[in-house]
């Protein structure tokens, strides 16, 4: 076992990729320039040394453009990993993202195949408004599209090699606050957890949560960074005799709804915490699927915790009101109980 | 037009309140008073001083992520930005948006966009609504090389060119765009060369002169007033600092930024005030001492400003009378 940042998880998970399979390239805006930052949170940092530009290919700044000639080269036989250096800057790819990626297979009939990541990261870490979103339900809402959402130094690794193996367009959101990343790229109030990753070649199959904690009275999902928030909630309730399970998607396209209809069937509640806005949240969608296909086993209406219908504000006291906090979560399941 | 013609003590005073700006707002970061990230614009002022210096208040004005330049040249208040940067309510977005977002639509800047070449149609569309609206007003869009490569960009100059939008597009090349040289961005050497493909006038500038960049944009801006369509100059320049925060600029070399210090457009510009007889030590030292004075002003106002109330988070989603 070695010990990892997400960061690093990350950059080994893409180093393995593209040393088994040369078709793996990596496509994006300052990755491997030469004494660069590789990327914007140092994923791709030193990968440029040991396959040269041609596979780790650094872009004009030029969003439709990089994930269109991602797409391209996906659908001629390649198999790119295309970032962007903020969450954010996936808008002005859009057309290419949900118009052409994710359409291709099924507009051919199931002929064509798409094999593009697209890496992500999202979170509001004192930037202001257009560095900041947590875009998830923007893409679980488009068809065709997978969509995973790593909380840990293993899971990165193992859900990002799975997704260079798979043949569909998958998109894979990082936390900025999860990174880990050092020197001058660090972020102020970082959580940067540190994971055991094994040694020996494994992967973690899109489409499967997991529990990260047990517990009897209620269940808690987060994603991200609310994993983590979640978690800390959990460990505050548990303080009062409260016990919550708290659940960990990691894959939010295909969702694992047979772990969380189990968790809900034992607990009879349900919290979801994410940092998206509350309307059309990825939320809304769970707790929609959960009333729908448990309903008689709920004790007490699903509740969400999210950040509130706005734009990310730059102030710190803002901000912080704005991201959902451990508290809240802890509120939010004291109204349920 | 003659040095004496162009005002430029004037054009000094603006290069140095950036400078020293800048300079305190680093010092204020490391400090850590100013949260986030900074973008700045040290070695750059020739080019929002001899640009803006041309412009009236109702002109219209978008910037960019390395916005405080651009936003003190087009007079918003030295104090709001600083209060901005610290996230204070008195900023001049109310502590909603940030160093990369400053402006005061007061003074005609729009709040700055810091997604690279999206201000572009922006302009233009400023620019379209000031033909239909008004005698002779002009929209100036501010944008990096870097930026010149995104398809917003392109989409935006095709269209002022063809309905003769009196925009001017200001390309900043500072030859980086974060760690990317304009080598591996570009095929051609100026980015002024595209005006051709667009059909609009183009011109290359040394953006460290600030004579040079007063005149191309006097005519430039001219041009708009007079409803005969856009122009896109290309400012070539260099920032003397990192691209944000701690960029410890391990992608570029420090021979180059040596020569590049040579050419600080603010020491040129000052021997040159001397030269002509504009200006001696003394001026130039009294000018120094009520910048520095405004800007202690500008750091006492933000540091005693309130930080807004985490509830106000909820306004200004969407527009109301009442602000
Ligand atoms: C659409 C978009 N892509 C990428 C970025 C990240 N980014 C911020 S500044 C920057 C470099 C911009 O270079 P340039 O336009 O030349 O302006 P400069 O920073 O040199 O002033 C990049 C890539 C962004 N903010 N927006």
């Amino acid at each position: 076992m070695a010990m990892m940042t997400i960061a690093e998880a990350l950059r080994q998970a893409i180093r393995e990729e593209m040393r088994r399979d040369p078709r793996v390239f990596c496509i994006g805006e300052d990755i491997g320039i030469p004494g660069g930052f590789g990327g914007a949170f140092t994923v791709t940092l030193g990968l440029s040394e040991e396959f040269g530009h041609e596979r780790i290919l650094d872009t004009p700044i030029s969003e439709t453009g990089l994930i269109g000639v991602a797409i391209g080269a996906a659908m001629a036989g390649l198999r790119p990993i295309a970032d962007v250096q903020y969450g954010d800057f996936l808008f002005c790819a859009m057309d290419q993202i949900a118009n052409q990626a994710a359409k291709m297979t099924y507009m051919s009939g199931g002929t064509v195949k798409v094999p593009i990541v697209i890496r992500a990261p999202v979170g509001a870490t004192g930037r202001g408004a257009q560095h900041a979103q947590s875009l998830e339900a923007f893409f679980t809402h488009i068809p065709g599209l997978k969509v995973v959402a790593p909380a840990t130094a293993y899971d990165a690794k193992g859900l990002l090699k799975s997704a260079v193996r798979d043949d569909n367009p998958v998109i894979i959101f990082e936390h900025k606050l999860l990174y880990g990343s050092k020197g001058p790229r660090a972020e102020r109030g970082a959580l940067s957890p540190v994971g055991e990753v094994p040694e020996e070649e494994y992967l973690v199959p899109i489409g499967k949560g997991i529990i990260r904690r047990e517990g009897r009275d209620v269940t808690i999902i987060g994603k991200l960074l609310t994993v983590y928030r979640a978690l800390e909630a959990a460990e505050l309730l548990a303080k009062e005799g409260i016990e919550a399970e708290v659940i960990d998607p990691r894959t939010l396209v295909p969702l694992d709804k047979e772990l969380i209809l189990d968790s809900v069937r034992k607990t009879g509640r349900l919290v979801i915490v994410e940092e998206d806005n509350y309307t059309g949240g990825w939320g809304a969608d769970v707790a929609a699927m959960v009333a729908a296909e448990a309903f008689f086993w709920l004790d007490a209406p699903i509740v969400r915790v999210s950040a509130p219908d706005t734009p990310p504000p730059f102030s710190p006291p803002m901000e912080q009101f704005y991201v959902p906090s451990a508290e809240r979560v802890v509120q939010a399941v004291k109204s349920i109980l | 037009m003659s040095g004496s013609e162009i005002p430029l003590l004037q054009l000094y005073r603006t290069m140095l309140t950036i400078r020293r700006f800048e300079e305190r707002c680093n010092y204020l970061f490391m400090q850590g008073r100013i949260p986030s990230t900074l973008h700045l614009y040290i070695g750059q002022e020739a080019v929002a001083a001899g640009v803006c210096a041309h412009l009236r208040r109702d002109d219209y004005l978008f910037s960019t992520h390395r916005p405080h330049g651009h936003a003190i040249a087009k007079g918003v208040e030295p104090r709001a930005i600083m209060a901005e940067l610290y996230g204070k309510r008195t900023g001049c977005c109310k502590g909603k948006g940030g160093s990369m977002h400053v402006g005061d639509v007061r003074v005609g800047m729009f709040p700055a966009v810091a997604i690279v070449g999206a201000n572009a149609p922006l302009a233009a569309g400023a620019a379209l609504a000031a033909k239909w609206l008004d005698k002779d007003r002009v929209s100036v869009c501010f944008f990096g090389e870097g930026a010149a490569n995104e398809g917003a960009v392109h989409e935006a100059m095709n269209m002022a060119a063809i309905w003769d939008l009196p925009v001017v597009y200001v390309c900043e090349n500072n030859l980086y765009a974060a760690s990317t040289p304009f080598s591996k961005a570009f095929k051609i050497q100026n980015v002024a060369d595209r005006a051709a493909a667009y059909g609009m006038p183009g011109v290359v500038v040394d953006g460290n002169d600030v004579e040079a960049v007063y005149r191309v944009a006097g005519e430039a801006i001219a041009r708009a007033r007079r409803r005969e369509g856009p122009t896109l100059i290309e400012a070539k320049t260099y920032r003397l600092c990192g691209h944000s925060r701690s960029d410890p600029r391990t992608y570029r070399s420090r021979e180059e930024e040596e020569e590049w210090a040579k050419r600080d457009p603010i020491p040129r510009l000052a021997g040159r005030l001397k030269e002509l007889g504009l200006a001696t030590d003394e001026t130039l030292a009294s000018i120094e001492q009520e910048v520095q004075a405004l800007i202690d002003e500008a750091v006492r106002f933000a540091e005693e400003s309130p930080l807004p109330e985490p509830e106000e988070t909820l306004q200004h989603v969407f527009w109301t009378e009442e602000g």
